[in-house]
């Protein structure tokens, strides 16, 4: 990818981030840390992955994304609207009464949401449904998984399910950014090496780093190419990335900026913004 | 009433018929084809079937997908594990979303025979009608089901369907109409109603012509519909007869006798008394010596009908 593009997706990226803040902080509650880990690969995935139309979300032929890790429901909203399917005003109305944005993702009343999520291990099960259908039509189907929700043993159904079914046009995520509400992953249980077990259950396993778009567009790249099996990206993330204060900070799992907190996040994001912006040619 | 056959084969059959009139239709099951009776329509049309494994959580979020994708998916396995082990699948993938899944779960309720409690589902109405616009179909006999999974395929949203492993005695005849969400009424009497769901309808009018030898005049509703329930015909039959038996072979509690209390209390209340499995789990045993252990049978139904007419004279 040459450096321009990566650089307008570095911008995108970042828009994606204040979002996620900016919502968060309005809410007072939701789930920074595992959003913001996941916001270069949601944005890679709505700027340049995946074929779908922000004034055409129902359409039958479009790809499909399912965030299975629900809670990360800010930088799902914060990805649709910098794509154009809302504002990133209406999507700060997250959690709040009158709102159509749920504290989990609501695909009867939130455009281009694609499956309703929260309930760990359930949507990629029906991202795999979703597949059956797309080998027959002709799309793909995209998956985010926590690192901590594959201790759900549905993960590991719908694992066996996808690769006995050779569902090539599934490539799933998992966001390896080593918390859970509890602590680290590898104190609360162990899931590792996830990228072996996945392997052992006849994936195409690649590791990728969820910040460095090259590295991402090569993990889509080789998915793409794999015709015989589901593909599934363990992608090495940092929870919190983007608001120093909080990466790798498991307290920002599921807690909401203060008003000091949230300018110091935003002035951070908004340098950031505008050192990529100078990059630009 | 001469021949005997299950609602689970009568599924399997119209399923497999279904298959032929409508491509959207894909089938999923749970390594029980052979006993949930998928396996005819697995034979017609192996690329339309999906054999999920002993996996029934992920069967349901994958029905959720493929009806997010625009199919329409029918899901089976024991009821015992569609409602019960996948609950929360069936209520968060399935029901938030009011996506277009057909779940027909069978060996539902003691009939099951032999194989005793933890096979022997008596709660999955309860848990299923919990759920926000989920519709639950216990359907009677063979004729009622195969009306009951066309009506389904042509509803838009969730639907469980209830079915046993029993053969129970046909009904009704071919052509017969069916509603989802409206009552058959059988017989009109005055003195008492028996509101039977499912494979009970057989003994529920057993139970009404034993009650006329005694001089005793019973209305017999058929309520194939748990969710949404026929709360006007219900209501009726409160007003016309003072009293109401249920009859359901499932927990007491939360079934159709719990539906009907609810419909009833606050508008018209009357006397209704239960019959059903008396917050118990079931064992094993033979269907018929079952039904008759834990109080489902022709004279039980009786019994309750004159305790309902007695509670109602003591008002």
């Amino acid at each position: 990818m040459d450096q321009n593009e990566k650089t307008k997706l570095s911008l995108d990226a970042t828009l994606i981030r204040k979002s996620i803040v900016t919502s968060v902080y309005n809410a007072k509650s939701g789930h920074p840390g595992g959003s913001l880990s996941a916001a270069d690969l949601l944005c890679y995935l709505y700027f340049k992955e995946m074929r779908i139309d922000p004034e055409n979300p129902k359409d039958p032929q479009r790809d499909r994304f399912v965030l299975s890790k629900g809670h990360a429901a800010p930088a799902l909203y914060a990805a649709l609207a910098q794509r154009g399917y809302f504002t990133h005003e209406e999507a700060s109305t997250l959690r709040q009464k009158d709102s159509i944005f749920q504290g989990h993702p609501d695909m009867k009343h939130i455009p281009g949401v694609d499956m309703s999520t929260g309930s760990l291990g359930q949507g990629i099960s029906a991202g795999c449904g979703m597949a059956l259908v797309g080998k027959e039509k002709n799309f793909r189907v995209y998956v985010l998984l926590g690192d901590g929700e594959c201790e759900e043993g549905q993960v590991w159904e719908a694992a066996m399910f996808a690769s006995h079914y050779k569902l090539s046009n599934l490539c799933a995520m998992v966001d390896l950014n080593g918390l859970q509400i509890d602590g680290a992953t590898a104190n609360v249980m162990n899931s590792a090496p996830l990228d072996q077990k996945f392997a052992s259950f006849g994936w195409n396993v690649l590791t990728i780093d969820a910040h460095d778009f090259d590295s991402i567009e090569y993990g889509f790249q080789k998915a793409r190419e794999c015709k015989d099996a589901p593909t599934m990206l363990i992608c090495k993330s940092v929870k919190g990335k983007g608001v120093s204060y909080m990466e790798n900070k498991v307290n920002w799992h599921g807690s909401a900026p203060g008003k000091e907190q949230y300018e110091e996040a935003i002035a951070e994001l908004d340098n950031l913004y505008k050192s990529y912006k100078g990059e630009i040619k | 009433m001469s021949e005997n056959i299950a609602t689970r084969e009568a599924y399997g059959k119209a399923l497999a018929e279904l298959g032929g009139k409508n491509s959207d239709v894909v089938v999923l099951d749970a390594d029980l084809a052979e006993a949930t009776k998928t396996l005819y329509f697995k034979n017609a049309f192996p690329d339309r079937f999906f054999d999920c494994g002993i996996a029934e959580q992920n069967m349901i979020s994958i029905a959720a997908g493929l009806a997010a994708a625009g199919k329409i998916p029918f899901a089976s396995s024991f009821a015992m594990f569609a409602a019960g082990r996948a609950f929360e699948q069936v209520r968060n993938s399935v029901g938030y979303p009011h996506l277009n899944v057909k779940i027909c779960a069978t060996h539902a309720g003691i009939t099951v025979g032999e194989d005793g409690a933890t096979h022997q589902c008596l709660e999955d109405i309860a848990l299923m009608r919990s759920i926000p616009g989920m519709t639950v179909i216990n359907p009677s006999d063979a004729i009622q089901t195969r009306q009951a999974v066309f009506a389904a395929a042509e509803y838009d949203g969730p639907v469980y369907i209830r079915l046993g492993r029993l053969a129970v005695p046909v009904i009704y005849e071919n052509g017969c109409s069916f509603k989802i969400g409206k009552g058959t009424v059988h017989k009109t009497g005055k003195n008492v109603a028996i509101i039977s769901t499912g494979i009970m309808l057989s003994n529920a009018l057993l139970a009404a012509a034993a009650l006329s030898d005694c001089g005793i005049d019973a209305s017999v509703i058929d309520m194939p519909t748990v969710k949404p329930l026929d709360t006007e015909l219900v209501r009726s039959a409160a007003e016309q007869c003072g009293a109401i038996v249920t009859v359901e072979e499932h927990n007491v509690i939360g079934g159709l006798g719990g539906a009907v209390c609810e419909a009833v209390c606050g508008s018209c209340p009357v006397p209704v008394i239960r019959v059903g499995v008396m917050d118990t789990f079931g064992k094993s045993g033979k269907a018929s010596e079952l039904i008759d252990l834990f109080g489902l049978g022709v004279k039980d139904i009786v019994r309750a009908a004159k305790e309902g007419i007695d509670l109602k004279g003591r008002r």
